[in-house]
């Protein structure tokens, strides 16, 4: 790329959010544009087609009153770029990283390119350092660990940016180390973000975050944007500033709205629902920013929030998320009817990385059997309460009217936390306590050697340190 | 005559002009950074490209250059334990170049040019040689007889052939009419390697799995597809196969999928022994890796980077399996290409050609006899995940899988949900092979293998019609027997096709173990059946404490096996003697 700028004076045409010019010689794929309408403030676009003959810029702003044939189009000679640095910290940007604090634009320590290239596989760290988030049904069945991604899958009305927000507030560096969240906003109305702000300020902890936010209200293009100008930071902070940061991205849907919008005015092909057939390529230049680097101190840990859209888990956007995340944390409507707190279902919640942060030096040593336990008592007695429902308690067989009651007690006692923090330890002793209401003989995923050492400790067990 | 510049440049795409020369396929340079990239049309003189590498920052008008072939890869000593990435590119290398973070227009040869390999013919000078024939051998990571094969499409007499340290790039000798002999030559990717005989598929792939290997056996040489909606395992599966299967060399294709999985597979495998060999799992290990968020073209390239890799060791005689996460994100990568291109689409935007790609790229596995001498017997293994969109197996790349593939293993999302894994649907899953390999079983294990198979899938069968009346009628509705049938079908489930890939004890299952397993758990069945119809009651059966042990004997170390099994064996020999006496 050259580096030079060059300015034309009117483009051929313009339609949504792209801009069409014609004859511009040496244009580069990539390259940042800006667009000056007369009696308009400047916008910011970007080329995704470079041609010879056309050239289609899109706009990232919002594009009424852009009058293409009396424009003046900048051509940068540079690739988009951002701001970056720790001076960032305890402040508020929107989409494209302009200041919404009524401060003045951080010098910061560096200017990086907003389209990250992506890690050298063979140069990542295993992810396996377990962080304490304090939630029971996370903490204990589905361990988040450093450098994950792992995804809220949410529906229309659950509490997700609370959940999210009680992640933040509650996350625990296993040795105290350094770090700092990061809120990216795509697409959310005032009120959500809101929610989430006023936890996050009550909780102290908006010293060390920066938040990037794109609401509902706000140009939807700027959506394809802000997680990227957000991630360009998280990537500073973790791997130049050695700090561990956890990126809250809500919600995750918008942003597949928009890009959506996009292929539409580009007349592109489109795949399931509409949807462009590169969305699962294009959500994993977000999705896989996420990760540890050999050699260098920091981590970036992904928190993306996704409404499915009639809470179907098969919808094209969740679907796509889930084949690139290691996991997911499934919200359930009818927890939430119930009154459980946080309202997570943990049968299709799934931690791929879980093995990696548990066990002994970890969390405690038999953790893998005691989450097997839960799972399988849990999942039989879902099973007998399907059962229940048709032929009565009465018609139930021993086995499965007790483990019909342990299905209730887990999501009363084990899930349902309200917003209390529980230590590691904490959430294993609810657990053994439900495990050992059973009898022996049903529990298979117990080993003997587990048990005995269970029954002849003296109580509070279950922890080993 | 102009150079050739670039016109156009759009997502993994570029026009170059003038190239009416290009021929398809053709490999050309683009760019000042020298980016790799591929002629795929050619029209009047505009050439479409796709490359390899990020294009951002293309700028119109930049040159691009010819190479005058396709695109190929070295094969020869050095390829075991390393990563390369989708075009063959060794990762760690490319790490040296451009830091940790993938940056484009980097060059870095497959096999490393500084290693020197101890070459020992088994030809001399004057011998004449054919295609395929072994001219020596060197030992590869001192695991591996790697043998040194004349490439095809060679022959003639030789003229010198020499013992000693080479590199790959030296010569060892050369043939009369003067053409060098090397330690490594090139393929082009997409073209098969030529074989002999093809071979009948009637030895089995063990995996180490007991529900594969008991219920869906693949074949060596066999092709198995492996769909399943996010969640259900697939990763999981194809990376134990990638530990236990019992092949010589395992090529692991990482097609479009996650980096800290790879990172899991690096800082792993090393440190993992093969018990039939007593060397690090890493040892037999090829890995090509394309990162879902690494570029969509090299993603196209990378399974075919794999299988040739796989064909090369076939061809000097081993047992390959290739496993491939996931050939969906291949046949995206097709999508995007074409969608691009502007082709006009088949089924939810596939292009038409996606099932004749897909069947010729499955038509590379087989076991067959290696041309050249001496005579070699090599199998290609292809086991393949894919990602249906939802799960739902109707869609275009499973049902193209379908009608090439040997086996089916479907997974099933609410099977995974429960945390039965492996999360194999056997109602849906079937093994063509399985009456052929059926005989190997059964010198391997025991006679009543067959058997003993046909009575698992009968109970879990009746077990499935069993549970779906229950649930309208109640358990406690049931007659004995079936109550019985209820409680054996969720024993074989749970305890026998279930498998813990995080337990050290579990997670490869020998055939020994998987026999013994399985016939103590049909026996407890047909004792306690007995028993029923001798007129005790169900709830006086009492096979809490059977369970117990055959879950014990599950997740038993090897030494304490012979105990734990005997231990089951007591149990159960006594069912429902107490009760009736």
């Amino acid at each position: 790329m050259s580096g030079l700028p060059r300015t034309f004076h009117g483009a051929s045409g313009a339609s949504g959010p792209l801009l069409f010019l014609r004859n511009t010689h040496r244009t580069a794929l990539g390259e940042w544009v800006t667009v000056q309408t007369p009696g308009e403030s400047p916008r910011r676009g970007q080329v995704i087609d470079a041609g010879d003959a056309v050239t289609v810029v899109q706009v990232l702003e919002e594009t009424i009153g852009l009058a293409p044939a009396t424009s003046d189009i900048t051509l940068s000679g540079e690739v988009a770029q951002v701001t970056v640095g720790r001076e960032l910290l305890g402040r508020a940007f929107n989409g494209v990283g302009a200041p919404r604090d009524g401060l003045p634009p951080p010098v910061g320590e560096a200017l990086r390119p907003i389209w990250g290239a992506p890690m050298n596989p063979a140069r990542r760290l295993k992810p396996e350092d377990f962080i304490e988030t304090g939630i029971s049904a996370i903490d204990g069945m589905n361990t988040l660990v450093r450098g994950q991604k792992l995804p809220v899958f949410s529906g229309p009305g659950l509490p997700a940016l609370e959940l999210a927000a009680q992640i933040v507030e509650g996350a625990r560096a296993p040795h105290g180390e350094p770090f700092a969240a990061i809120f990216c906003a795509i697409g959310i109305t005032a009120r959500e973000t809101r929610t989430f702000l006023d936890r996050l300020e009550r909780s102290g902890a908006m010293e060390r975050s920066v938040l990037f936010l794109n609401e509902t209200r706000d140009p939807s293009v700027e959506r394809i944007l802000a997680p990227r100008v957000a991630l360009a930071e998280a990537e500073f902070l973790a791997f130049e500033a050695g700090l561990h940061v956890l990126v809250v991205m809500a919600d995750l849907s918008n942003y597949c709205e928009t890009l959506r919008e996009i292929a539409t005015a580009r007349e592109e092909i489109p795949g399931r629902r509409g949807y462009p057939g590169y969305m699962y390529t294009d959500l994993a230049t977000l999705l896989e920013r996420a990760g540890m680097l050999q050699g260098r101190p920091g981590s970036v840990t992904q928190i993306p929030i996704l409404t499915m859209p009639d809470d179907d888990i098969t919808h094209p956007i969740p679907d796509l998320t889930g084949y690139i995340t290691e996991g997911q944390i499934v919200l359930s409507r009818e927890l939430h009817r119930k009154g459980v707190t946080p309202p997570i279902d943990v049968l299709p919640s799934l931690s791929r990385l879980m093995n990696a942060g548990i066990g002994q030096g970890r969390t405690v040593r038999e953790h893998r059997e005691w989450a097997d336990q839960l799972y399988a008592s849990y999942t039989q007695g879902r099973e007998a309460r399907l059962m229940a429902a048709i032929v009565g308690e009465s018609g139930l067989g021993e086995a499965d009217r007790r483990a019909l009651t342990f299905a209730d007690r887990f999501e009363r006692e084990f899930v349902n936390q309200g917003g209390t923090r529980r230590t590691i330890e904490e959430t294993v002793a609810r657990g053994w306590q439900l495990i050992e209401s059973m009898p022996r003989d049903d529990l298979l995923r117990i080993r003997d050697a587990t048990w005995d050492a269970r029954q002849a400790a003296p109580r509070p067990a279950g922890v080993t340190p | 005559m102009t150079a050739p510049v670039l016109t156009r440049v759009t997502g993994a795409l570029a026009e170059a002009q003038p190239l009416r020369e290009a021929s398809l396929y053709e490999v050309v340079r683009v760019g000042h950074r020298g980016l790799l990239g591929e002629v795929i049309r050619v029209r009047d003189d505009v050439a479409t490209l796709q490359v390899y590498e990020e294009t951002t920052g293309l700028e119109v008008g930049e040159p691009v250059e010819r190479s005058g072939r396709a695109l190929t890869l070295p094969l020869g000593p050095g390829l075991l334990g390393s990563i390369l990435d989708g075009v063959g590119r060794p990762l760690e290398r490319l790490a040296e170049l451009t830091g940790d973070f993938v940056q484009p227009g980097a060059r870095a040869p497959t096999l490393d040019p500084a290693a020197r390999w101890e070459f020992r013919p088994r030809r001399q000078s004057g011998d004449e040689v054919q295609e395929g024939d072994v001219l020596g051998t060197v030992m590869e990571r001192g695991a591996l007889e790697h043998r040194i094969l004349v490439p095809p499409g060679m022959s003639g007499r030789i003229a010198q052939l020499d013992a000693g340290q080479f590199t790959v790039t030296d010569a060892i000798g050369r043939l009369v009419d003067g053409t060098p002999l090397h330690l490594a030559h090139d393929w082009p990717v997409r073209r098969p390697r030529p074989v002999g005989a093809r071979l009948p598929d009637d030895r089995p792939l063990v995996t180490g799995q007991r529900v594969f290997d008991l219920l869906f056996p693949a074949a060596e040489g066999g092709t198995v597809a492996v769909p399943g909606g996010f969640g259900t395992g697939k990763t999981i599966i194809e990376q134990s196969l990638a530990k236990y299967a019992e092949a010589d060399i395992v090529v692991y294709v990482g097609c479009g999928e996650r980096g800290n999985e790879m990172s899991e597979v690096l800082r792993e495998f090393p440190r993992l022994t093969d018990a039939r060999t007593g060397h690090s799992i890493m040892d037999r290990t090829v890995m090509v890796v394309n990162t879902s968020n690494m570029p969509v073209a090299a993603r196209e390239a990378s399974v075919y980077v794999g299988i040739t890799i796989a064909e090369y060791y076939r061809d000097m005689g081993y047992r390959v399996a290739l496993l491939a996460d996931s050939l969906s994100r291949w046949a995206e990568a097709l999508r995007e290409i074409a969608a691009r291109l502007a082709e006009m689409p088949g089924e939810e935007g596939y292009p038409t050609y996606l099932s004749n790609r897909l069947g010729q790229f499955y038509e590379r596995a087989g076991r067959v006899t290696a041309i050249g001498g001496p005579a070699r017997e090599g199998s290609l293994t292809v086991i393949a995940a894919i990602s249906p969109p939802g799960g739902d197996l109707s869609e275009p790349v499973t049902q193209a899988t379908l009608r090439v593939a040997g086996a089916l293993w479907a997974l099933d999302a609410s099977l995974a949900n429960q945390r039965q894994f492996p999360a194999v649907d056997w109602e849906t899953s079937y093994s063509l092979y399985a009456d052929q390999v059926a005989p190997w079983f059964v010198q391997a294990t025991s006679p009543d293998w067959p058997d003993l198979r046909r009575t698992v899938l009968e109970l879990l069968q009746r077990g499935q019609e069993l549970r779906d009346i229950a649930g309208l009628v109640g358990p406690e509705a049931l007659q004995d027997t079936d109550r019985l049938v209820l409680e054996s079908a969720r024993i074989f489930r749970e305890l026998i096709l279930g498998q813990s890939a995080y337990d050290p004890n579990d997670a490869s299952s020998p055939l020994g173990k998987t026999h013994e397993l399985v016939a103590l758990a049909v026996t407890l069945h047909r004792r306690a059946l007995g028993a029923l119809q001798r007129g005790l009651p169900f709830e006086r059966l009492n096979l809490g404490p059977i369970r117990r042990s055959l879950a014990a004997l599950r997740g038993a170390p090897a030494s304490e096996q012979g105990e734990r099994a005997a231990a089951a064996r007591t149990l159960i020999e006594g069912l429902g003697a107490e009760a009736l006496s």
